[in-house]
């Protein structure tokens, strides 16, 4: 467990569990694999602003739609590198979607973190909608229609790979940020803003980074989620994209980020797991199951799957447990 | 000039409308400081009340003052227990989680109420009964001013009223303002505070079962996702005049209802949605706690 | 250890799948059963069911009855393109049956191409959705035809020479038609004199309206759904406005004149088929949908219908049941006697067909006039 601290130890492990998936499933579980790794970008960048930071955003599939739009668009109107090169292509683009999304994350955070809990939650709300309405109505990003043929990568593999290596690109940022005074400050905001100020933090700048680096990757898992579906269009995007990234930090627990990818796993694939019942009852209970389960949690387990614990640290309770007797 | 007095009367009454339900978020809000999603299904649940009494009556044809007594009372009666058992069987149990979970647990019910009924209903849009028979009371060339417009407007105010009343003048409101200020406090005075919390739940959702009849009477078409437009709007209004404080709610719908109306009016009609938002961002910034909110300075 | 969770989670689905019988063919379907556009997914999916249990009760394909397995897409691209891969290579359908929207289409017919699976969407209109590839067809109008159908009926029928459009900016069918209707308009010497929009889920129209009656306008062209479209008549009507509204087929539904009342009357759009027809494959289909459902089909029922009928057809045609076979047999669909109208599917996999404008009375649809491609 210690040696996955390590980024290209993790990396190979990540890959190797690619091969396997490769080799041993079909087109169907790859596909969910994929809708997974988007689920944990947006799940671990939301944890940064709502776990970390203890903000509440509610408009993250704003970014999100910034970052597939950006992506999608360049994808299909530029090329300044041979076909062969794709994958480079696709990591350059992801990286503009990226910086795009975190320059609204930006514009938004900057007046915005002024406020305080649940009117900065209605501004991002607002914001995410704004984006939707205005990608609605945009003409050269066809409107409702939307982006077709968006180019994706030739095969599973290469998009598991692409997805790996942004998601411990974004797992280590985090990790890393987390450790840091920045980290720190992150943490002294959600604890006690006043308290924070008190000791010389600059709280809203505080918070605009974090916002910037969430709005960061939210624009990546955009980027992903473009390549992997091939289309996109605004009704990806809804305040219901959002919510279920808010679900997912809770669900995973607010501060985890093993939290968060457990709960992206769960709730991607809860839904594709139920779809059997529905040739059994002949009605789609599924999204009932999944409301109801959800209110269960929230109930019965407060503090999500993993509160606020690593994988690691639970790893090494059980060591020392174990040790003991 | 006739067309900006029609676009002034076509405001204030989505204003209003938006106003019946704003006013129940507000309420639950200024108890709980927690956002109930599950506020607009309730409505939609109390629609669907109203519409299945009225064909089990055989009254759907039958417009009339008795058939509206006996639809408001069916809807505001089914709302206020469904809003009692949602109330019981999801929020207590979390009264002192973290913000973030009861949310998400109303975000929840908000589901659970969607497709639930989607399943129990049907997802096809159904046709609301004839309440009333809509008049004109008063028209001047191209102007016309409907008696629905007013009725709703009418009830919208006496509500905001009416709660003003029970919040201020009675004793129950003196209840309700101590378990807002402080729930544990206000128990070691006597003051119940589920018994006042499950009160608040029954007074806001009956106003989401009047809200649903006369959204039915005004636009007779309901599905199971009539919710979610109309509150997010009602919500967000409820928020642009300060959330907790139910004068603002009327206030903040109303502005909504108008800026609407009169960006689509002179502006662009496919901007709308975003305008709206755009203004409610735009006035939060300089008033953060919304226009009558009041902005309280945290002391340590 | 979180790897063998994952591990463990993907299985789940696997261990679920279901087991396929020799004598039967699985065609799947999915359709967005939940969700806000779930009343017209449901809608679809009773034609097709209804097409299948001819079939069966017929017979069946080459002796073998067909099963089917109908999955939801809750509305959402993702799911729909989740939903197909699952069909295809958990189900291993022989043929796909698409849903409503184009977006989903658009989202999912790329899939069933790459794996060579026949695809066939009832009711995706958007031109872009059969370019995904030559297993991709459609049974449905695509939406510059039936823009021009009204923009043709508008100028010549109703004489009208300025025309507000009204659209839903939330639904592609409707900027679709809206656009190829504008188009199509102005080059007839006509004039667009306001194009205003609101978005599917609204209730309250009374803005756009107003703004349309300032500009006087002889018609008014709103190609939504009739989800919509019943308020929207209401409180034309009620703010005075006399000039006709028209529309598409996503207005024929029962439900229009149940929401809209007496002011729907008297209002026009293009349609497949009139029930006023005495063709034998629409009064039958009517009557045995009736008798199944107690209610009248809508448009999209009659597509779902024909979809699976012109599938159906194809494979009795095949000389085996391979993907290209049913392909190649698809491709060759020529004046198939179809309920929307003999259908031949052309070189772009399009369905070519002449549609009508009926006018709504009550529960009637008056047949005003054809209009062929």
């Amino acid at each position: 467990m210690r040696a996955l601290k390590n980024p290209l130890i993790s990396l190979a492990a990540a890959l190797l569990f690619g091969v396997a998936v490769q080799f041993g499933f079909n087109e169907y579980i790859q596909l969910l694999v994929l809708f997974v790794s988007v689920n944990c970008l947006m799940a671990m960048s939301l944890n940064l602003v709502n776990g970390y930071t203890g903000q509440f955003s509610l408009g993250h599939a704003g970014f999100m739609a910034i970052g597939a739009y950006f992506t999608a668009y360049a994808s299909l109107h530029w090329s300044f590198l041979p076909p062969s090169l794709s994958a480079l292509t696709f990591f350059i683009y992801a990286i503009g979607s990226g910086l795009l999304a975190a320059l609204a994350g930006f514009l938004v955070g900057l007046p915005s973190l002024r406020l305080k809990g649940d009117y900065l939650a209605i501004v991002t709300l607002g914001f995410g909608e704004i984006i939707r309405v205005a990608l609605l109505n945009m003409d050269f990003l066809g409107g409702p229609r939307g982006l077709a043929n968006i180019p994706g990568f030739d095969s599973f593999y290469m998009s598991y790979a692409f997805a790996m290596l942004w998601i411990l690109i974004c797992f280590f940022t985090i990790w890393r940020v987390m450790k840091s005074s920045y980290g720190r400050g992150f943490l002294s905001v959600r604890e006690d803003e006043i308290a924070a100020e008190a000791t010389g933090i600059n709280t809203t700048g505080m918070k605009v980074r974090a916002f910037v680096l969430s709005s960061f990757f939210a624009g990546v898992a955009g980027a992903l989620f473009a390549h992997y579906t091939n289309f996109i269009n605004p009704s990806s995007f809804t305040f219901l994209q959002s919510v279920n990234a808010v679900i997912m930090v809770v669900l995973g627990g607010m501060g985890s980020m093993s939290g968060s990818i457990a709960a992206a796993i769960i709730v991607t694939v809860l839904p594709e797991a139920l779809r059997p019942l529905q040739d059994l009852t002949g009605i789609d209970l599924r999204m009932v199951i999944y409301s109801l389960a959800l209110i269960l949690v929230m109930i019965l387990r407060p503090k999500g799957i993993f509160g606020e614990l690593e994988i690691t640290d639970i790893w090494r309770k059980y060591v020392r447990r174990s040790a003991r007797s | 000039m006739q067309d900006f007095v029609q676009h002034l009367i076509n405001g204030i009454s989505l204003g209003s409308i938006y106003a019946l339900i704003a006013l129940g978020y507000t309420m639950v809000y200024g108890i709980l400081k927690m956002i109930n999603f599950a506020h607009s299904d309730v409505y939609m649940v109390g629609a669907f009340a109203s519409y299945y009494v009225a064909r089990a009556f055989g009254i759907e044809a039958h417009p009339g003052v008795g058939t509206l007594a006996i639809l408001l009372i069916s809807s505001m009666v089914c709302c206020s227990l469904l809003g009692v058992v949602i109330e019981r069987l999801a929020y207590r149990p979390l009264r002192n989680s973290p913000k973030l979970n009861i949310l998400i647990t109303a975000i929840g019910v908000s589901l659970f109420l969607e497709y639930g009924s989607q399943v129990v209903f049907g997802a096809d849009p159904k046709v609301f009964p004839e309440v009333m028979k809509d008049f004109v009371i008063f028209s001047f060339g191209n102007v016309e001013l409907k008696s629905f417009d007013v009725t709703v407007l009418g009830v919208s105010i006496l509500a905001m009223i009416g709660l003003q009343f029970l919040i201020y003048k009675t004793k129950v409101g003196k209840a309700m303002r101590a378990v807002s200020s402080n729930a544990s406090v206000a128990s070691l005075m006597g003051v119940n505070p589920d018994k006042i919390i499950a009160f608040t739940f029954i007074v806001g959702s009956a106003l989401a079962g009047v809200g649903s009849v006369l959204v039915g009477m005004k636009y007779p078409k309901i599905d199971p996702l009539m919710g979610m437009m109309i509150g997010m709007k009602a919500f967000v209004a409820a928020v642009l005049g300060g959330i907790g404080n139910v004068r603002g709610a009327v206030l903040g719908a109303l502005i909504m209802g108008l800026s609407e109306e009169m960006v689509v009016a002179y502006m662009s009609s496919t901007y709308r949605d975003a305008l709206a938002f755009s203004i409610l961002i735009a006035i939060l910034i300089f008033k953060p706690a919304g226009l009558l909110g009041k902005y309280s300075v945290e002391k340590v | 250890m979180k790897r063998l969770f994952i591990a463990l989670l993907m299985v789940l689905p696997l261990l679920a799948s279901c087991t396929k019988k020799d004598n039967e063919i699985t065609i799947g379907e999915y359709d967005s059963l939940t969700g806000s556009d779930a009343t017209f997914g449901l809608s679809t999916n009773k034609g097709v069911r209804l097409a299948f249990d001819e079939i069966n009760a017929a017979g069946g394909v080459k002796g073998k009855k067909l099963a089917l397995i109908t999955l939801d897409d809750q509305g959402k691209n993702e799911e729909a393109a989740a939903a197909v891969t699952r069909l295809i290579t958990q189900n291993k359908v022989t043929a796909i049956i698409g849903g409503v929207a184009s977006g989903r289409s658009k989202a999912a017919a790329p899939i069933a191409q790459a794996k060579g699976v026949p695809f066939v969407s009832p009711s995706s209109t958007n031109p872009d959705v059969t370019k995904a590839g030559d297993y991709v067809f459609r049974v449905c109008f695509i939406d510059p035809f039936q823009g021009s159908v009204m923009a043709k009926f508008a100028q010549e029928n109703l004489k009208a020479k300025k025309v507000a459009i009204l659209r839903d900016v939330k639904n592609d069918y409707s900027v679709g038609l809206a656009d190829a209707f504008a188009t199509d308009f102005k080059k007839r010497g006509g004039e667009i004199v306001t194009d205003v929009s609101y978005q599917a889920g609204d209730i309250d129209f009374k803005a756009q309206l107003t703004q349309i009656r300032s500009k006087n306008p002889d018609a008014i062209y709103v190609p939504g759904y009739y989800t919509e479209v019943g308020l929207i008549a209401q409180q034309a009507r009620q703010l005075g406005i006399k000039a006709p509204l028209m529309g598409g087929d996503g207005w024929d539904s029962d439900k229009l004149s149940e929401i809209g009342k007496e002011a729907i009357n008297g209002n026009y759009y293009s349609n497949h088929y009139t029930v006023e027809s005495t063709d034998p494959a629409v009064t039958e289909f009517i009557k045995k949908f009736k008798a199944k459902y107690n209610e009248t089909p809508d448009a999209l029922a009659a597509l779902g219908y024909d979809a699976a009928k012109i599938l159906a057809a194809a494979m009795e045609r095949a000389p085996d049941l391979s993907g290209k076979s049913i392909r190649d047999e698809l491709a060759k669909t020529k004046d198939f006697p179809a309920v929307t109208g003999k259908i031949t599917l052309n070189e772009n996999r399009d369905a070519v067909k002449s549609a009508v404008v009926v006018q709504v009375e009550g529960q009637n649809r008056k047949y005003i006039t054809t209009v062929s491609p």
